[in-house]
């Protein structure tokens, strides 16, 4: 029986091990013209990946270019951080103050904008606060004083950096019991606040995305202060020799290209009915009135 | 309840089906695991021998160390690889971060202590006198420790299944020096995490139904092959 058993193990393992095989050839057929330097490092935002847009993007730019890109799919604060240490080659970020610092401290060149959606404030369906419909700094205001439970990102991303900024702009200092930080992704943060039945800020696409697992709903929306803007840049050469910087270069190129612009913008479609980012290749901040 | 029913039937249809990325996914975690449990075993087995067997000043302050070891915190281990292993770090020129080398030798430093002090608790086992009585038979000191190894290789068994099941397991440090990259350093651990991070509650389930299959088949050899020794003898 035991001796069965084994063998069946024995027979599921070999057969594992046969289809990871029998994948390896059809992998390399795919890149012919390797680049000198196939290796790209990808600091980018938790959002890229949590809404699924890298697994359109990726693939398509590496069968084209023959590069492997090593995404490093964390907050936006961290892969900043990235950037600045020369410890990637390309950072994919949205939250321009920081990034404007960056770039002037000649830790990365070539900001580009690439795409926008905008964030939105979710929670609960009895919305205790009262804040649907308002602007968004009466929502903030109102969920401070009526005590609703706001659950914050917490770790230095677009996202809280943006939450960070609304509560300043309310002049707000959020405090503790009725403000609580997460410390984890968008996703994660999402079904925090539903399962603690209180207030966040979150990016459309991950909500969307997460839509099938929550309760909470768009509560307000539609707000200039709200813009999500992305933008790419590259790590400077010049600081950091060790980067990879026509692939940090061929990258960008291919976000704004027309293909990259298009598989942008049709993304979401077919699953949400409508598109999670909007591609603004060419455009620049003063276009959102910055 | 009913989810995790779903994710049961989700992991068997991903196993039947031979989905590519999940086998490729599962392969690299068997691959990694193995290979750190292996170099934790070429280290780990002659170190706790050597602890069991010598005797020098020092010797408590070294096997509480070793059994301190057993529970390192993974993610410290992976912070630590990774300040070693940056491009800009003391070892940055191997160009060896976000890579399954990366994620070997963090995982390798993990089983280490585990494989070495339970390897050493082993040998203590058996009676301290065979050593004496296998020399004075005429063995060489070399044989000695080859006869004392297979003496204790319950234990040893033991210790390697405790080892192999640890870095599996393991998530904080894989992510940290691996980066959960996709077909580069995707292991199903990471994959679980990242998949829980989507929303994709139920994928994240079969994930882990399949770590807990790969983990169990791979226990149930090592069983097997620690039990099925002694009977050949």
């Amino acid at each position: 029986m035991m001796r069965k058993f084994i063998i069946g193990c024995l027979v599921m393992m070999i057969a594992i091990a046969s289809f990871g095989c029998g994948n390896t050839p059809v992998k390399q057929e795919v890149s012919k013209q390797t680049p000198v330097n196939k290796d790209l490092i990808l600091a980018t935002t938790t959002s890229t990946q949590d809404s699924g847009l890298l697994d359109v993007l990726l693939p398509v730019f590496e069968k084209k270019t023959g590069y492997k890109v090593k995404t490093i799919a964390v907050g936006t604060g961290q892969a900043l951080a990235m950037g600045e240490k020369g410890e990637a080659d390309v950072l994919l970020v949205h939250a321009p103050d920081a990034e404007k610092k960056v770039v002037s401290s000649g830790a990365a060149i070539n900001r580009l904008l690439v795409m926008h959606n905008d964030f939105v404030i979710v929670g609960p369906a009895s919305d205790m606060a009262q804040i649907k419909g308002k602007t968004t700094m009466e929502a903030m205001t109102a969920i401070a004083q009526k005590g609703g439970i706001f659950v914050s990102r917490g770790d230095d991303s677009g996202t809280h950096k943006i939450e960070k900024n609304l509560w300043k702009l309310a002049s707000i200092k959020p405090t503790s019991p009725w403000y609580q930080e997460s410390g984890a992704g968008m996703g994660q943060t999402l079904k925090i606040a539903d399962e603690k039945q209180g207030y966040t800020i979150t990016d459309r696409a991950t909500y969307l995305a997460q839509k099938k697992n929550l309760s909470l709903q768009i509560l307000v929306e539609g707000d200039a202060k709200l813009l999500n803007i992305y933008h790419v840049m590259a790590v400077n050469p010049e600081k950091f020799s060790k980067v990879n910087h026509q692939g940090a270069k061929d990258f960008s190129d291919f976000l704004l290209s027309a293909e990259g612009q298009g598989l942008i913008a049709a993304f979401g479609k077919d699953k949400f009915g409508q598109s999670l980012f909007f591609a603004d290749g060419g455009k620049t901040e003063k276009d959102f009135g910055f | 309840m009913d989810m995790i029913l779903q994710g049961m039937i989700q992991a068997f249809q991903l196993l039947v089906s031979g989905d590519i990325e999940i086998t490729e996914v599962a392969m690299l975690t068997l691959t990694v695991s193995g290979t750190a449990t292996a170099i934790s075993v070429l280290f780990g087995v002659p170190l706790g021998l050597w602890l069991a067997l010598k005797e020098f000043y020092g010797k408590q302050a070294c096997s509480s160390l070793v059994n301190f070891g057993m529970g390192l915190p993974p993610v410290v281990v992976g912070l630590i690889v990774s300040l070693f292993l940056w491009r800009y770090g003391p070892l940055g020129d191997f160009g060896l971060m976000y890579t399954p080398v990366a994620m070997i030798i963090a995982q390798a430093m993990i089983a280490a202590p585990i494989v070495t002090g339970l390897s050493f608790a082993a040998i203590l086992s058996i009676n301290p006198k065979l050593r004496w009585q296998l020399i004075s038979l005429g063995a060489t000191p070399w044989q000695a420790s080859w006869l004392l190894i297979r003496e204790a290789r319950l234990g040893l068994m033991a210790a390697v299944i405790a080892g192999f099941g640890r870095v599996i397991s393991e998530v904080g440090a894989s992510m940290m020096v691996g980066g959960n990259i996709k077909g580069q350093t995707r292991v199903l651990t990471t994959a679980t995490v990242m998949e829980v991070g989507k929303g994709n509650y139920d994928m994240a389930l079969a994930i882990s139904f399949i770590l807990l299959i790969a983990a169990y088949s791979i226990v149930v050899l090592l069983t097997h092959l620690q039990h099925g020794g002694k009977r050949g003898r």
